[in-house]
């Protein structure tokens, strides 16, 4: 394999990485703060398409990805209410937003099917891209990667350094405690709620206005599910968040080392690669029951009032 | 809070069938606004979507061949959930069952007896089983979540199916159209009449319904399956058998998702095609929360959901709508349902004026 190679494949891993990035991070606050939501997939579908209808219609990409992100945050509402307001089974009612989810995506989008859109293009940065290996990967990228890279680094700061992370911990860890000290439990967990819904509709903004600029039906191809996979893989920590990002992303690409070696699968077995990789990391990790409860948020997924 | 939820203390059985009812007439409401901010006549779509497609027999047989896959997975879907056993893999068992199915008609296009048709569905079955089996082998000997697991053989068998339609089981003779040959008459299901298409599997489905029905509600391996889900410690407590119990409910689930998907390529379609399943398998998690994962209430739920299936393409021949209308029904319905379903626990107390709660008020109380 010669550095030309090596170095595509590292930028193809990052941009494939990415949409599982962002919505991974959303996934871990909201599950550090306690609640399961299972519906990572309608709300970057829901977002996919309506930045793309909005980017379309008014030519404005940046338009295009506050729109997606205020859907994903409309859908993360909807969440919010039944599950944290009235109290619902988390499981059930992530399982009823990713199937809303998908039914509008696909209900709204009909009439865009296939529509041509320039997306979002690559902004090289001079000198820093010429880095051998890593400076394509890293400084030519478009503005969408750029922002994954700043919301990353938020999210660990906030996580990791702030009170509001420490908040948020302790809301998922122990939410009667959290509640006697004083802190709003259900606000806290709505807020975290919303926000991974705006990530899922940043990471569906990014499918449709950046990394295949259309729409299709079902565009998200099971990212979001994955994306759940990975919180676990990174078991609830930020930076193993961003390396199984990039890790699955690199499965998903595979195909591109298959060829660069001179190797021919067809392309069906390949496309499986991601999702039989999730299924060998889930094994890998939860093998040990002792370990993976250690790093669950203790809370997580179990309904919460106050005064009960 | 204008609105407040008083803990009813225990469950309101009227709620628990009324919860439905009411889901069900919340979502034809918001359709209906749905419809008429797109501009066209809520009550003609809604005619269109749920009255018309029935009109004639024919339209009712067409339902009664898209319930009875919805049915038979969301069937085995109520197996597992009544264990906790969160299986959302029914789409991926029931693709494999197809996939099996098939992969064994076409090697016996020829044959002439009835066995044909017996070995064709117990394929079925058995890759539907042994395809919810790997989500059980997975839960039971590496702890891995099941809903993940389950989610992630689906998209498998997808791109599973895909392949072998596009490669080993493509018809030599069929113009490079990614389909399989059509099978050997010996190796369909027999239609039930000269007129639609109901075809037998309609006795697999009532047989099911039954055996489900007893499992559930008469038989001890049934309670089993209920004590588990309802609290794993006390079974674990009583000596009940996690594993085997985990292994059972997702076989079960498997195996009926496995003979819905067989009897879809060896009914109605004839061949393997790569759209076997318009999402009968996420319909039928609907379908059997729906139908409170009693087999009764599937029934009707699933005849409901194939109602939907059945509008939707009427609603898109005649009004030009988009298919996804069903999908869209489909999420709508569920919502509403687990937001009615807090009615079941809790009292909605509606206050017309806005008083802070004090403490004293509350030890009062």
């Amino acid at each position: 394999m010669d550095i030309d190679l090596l170095s595509n494949i590292f930028f193809a891993m990052v941009r494939t990485g990415t949409p599982l990035l962002l919505v991974a991070l959303g996934e871990m606050v909201c599950e550090k703060s306690g609640v399961l939501n299972l519906g990572q997939e309608g709300m970057m579908l829901f977002g996919a398409v309506t930045g793309f209808i909005v980017a379309f219609s008014t030519g404005n990409l940046w338009l295009g990805v506050m729109l997606a992100m205020a859907a994903g945050m409309l859908l993360s509402m909807l969440f919010a209410a039944v599950a944290l307001g009235f109290n619902a089974n988390q499981v059930a009612t992530g399982l009823a937003l990713t199937i809303f989810g998908v039914g509008l995506s696909t209900f709204v989008g009909a009439a865009w099917v296939g529509k041509p859109l320039t997306g979002f293009e690559p902004v090289v940065i001079p000198l820093l891209s010429d880095i051998p290996l890593i400076g394509r990967m890293l400084f030519a990228q478009d503005l969408l990667i750029y922002l994954s890279f700043v919301l990353f680094a938020l999210v660990a700061w906030v996580m990791l350094k702030t009170r509001i992370g420490l908040i948020v911990q302790a809301v998922g860890e122990n939410p009667d405690a959290a509640s006697a000290m004083g802190l709003p439990v259900l606000r806290v967990r709505t807020l975290a709620v919303l926000f991974g819904g705006a990530m899922a509709g940043l990471a569906g903004a990014y499918l449709s206005l950046a990394y295949t600029p259309m729409w299709a039906e079902n565009m998200t191809a099971g990212r979001g599910w994955i994306a759940l996979a990975l919180v676990v893989f990174a078991s609830w920590r930020v930076f193993r968040v961003l390396l199984g990002a990039y890790l699955f992303g690199l499965a998903s690409i595979i195909h591109l080392v298959a060829q660069g070696v001179g190797l021919s699968i067809p392309s069906n077995l390949l496309a499986m690669l991601p999702y039989l990789a999730t299924i060998v990391v889930l094994v890998l990790l939860s093998r040990d029951p002792i370990k993976t409860r250690l790093f669950a948020p203790v809370s997580l997924g179990k309904p919460w009032q106050p005064g009960h | 809070m204008l609105l407040s939820l008083e803990p009813r203390g225990q469950q309101s059985r009227a709620m628990l069938w009324f919860s439905p009812l009411l889901a069900a007439a919340l979502t034809l409401l918001c359709g209906s606004l749905l419809f008429l901010l797109l501009g066209h006549d809520p009550l003609l779509t809604l005619h269109t979507l749920l009255i018309a497609p029935l009109s004639d027999w024919y339209g009712v047989s067409e339902l009664l061949v898209k319930a009875l896959p919805i049915l038979l997975c969301a069937l085995g879907l109520a197996v597992a959930y009544h264990a906790r056993i969160w299986n959302i893999g029914a789409e991926g068992q029931l693709l494999l069952g197809a996939l099996a199915g098939s992969a064994v008609a076409v090697h016996i296009i020829d044959w002439e007896s009835r066995w044909a048709l017996v070995l064709v569905i117990s394929a079925g079955v058995a890759a539907g089983a042994a395809w919810a089996g790997l989500t059980a082998w997975l839960r039971t000997q590496f702890n891995a979540n099941e809903i993940l697991t389950s989610i992630m053989l689906n998209y498998i068998a997808l791109n599973l199916l895909l392949y072998c339609v596009h490669g080993p089981l493509k018809d030599p003779e069929g113009y490079n159209f990614p389909e399989s040959a059509m099978f050997g008459d010996f190796s369909r299901l027999p239609l039930l009449s000269e007129e639609g298409r109901v075809h037998a599997g309609l006795y697999f489905a009532l047989l099911a319904l039954v055996a489900v029905w007893v499992l559930l509600q008469k038989s001890f391996l049934g309670f089993q399956i209920k004590v588990l889900g309802l609290d794993r410690r006390a079974a674990g407590f009583v000596g009940f058998r996690e594993k085997r119990l985990v292994w059972f409910a997702l076989l079960v689930s498997g195996a009926l998702a496995g003979l819905a998907g067989v009897g879809e390529v060896a009914g109605p379609i004839g061949q393997l095609v790569p759209q076997v399943s318009p999402g009968y398998g996420y319909a039928a998690i609907t379908v059997a929360f729906l139908g409170r994962l009693n087999p009764l209430g599937i029934l009707c739920a699933s005849l409901l959901m194939a109602l939907l299936y059945l509008g939707g393409e009427t609603a898109q021949m005649a009004m030009n709508l988009p298919q996804a209308i069903t999908q869209l029904f489909q999420g709508m319905m569920l919502f509403f349902l687990l937001a009615c379903d807090v009615l079941i626990l809790y009292r909605p107390r509606l206050k017309w004026k806005w008083t802070k709660r004090t403490a004293t008020q509350d030890a009062l109380a």
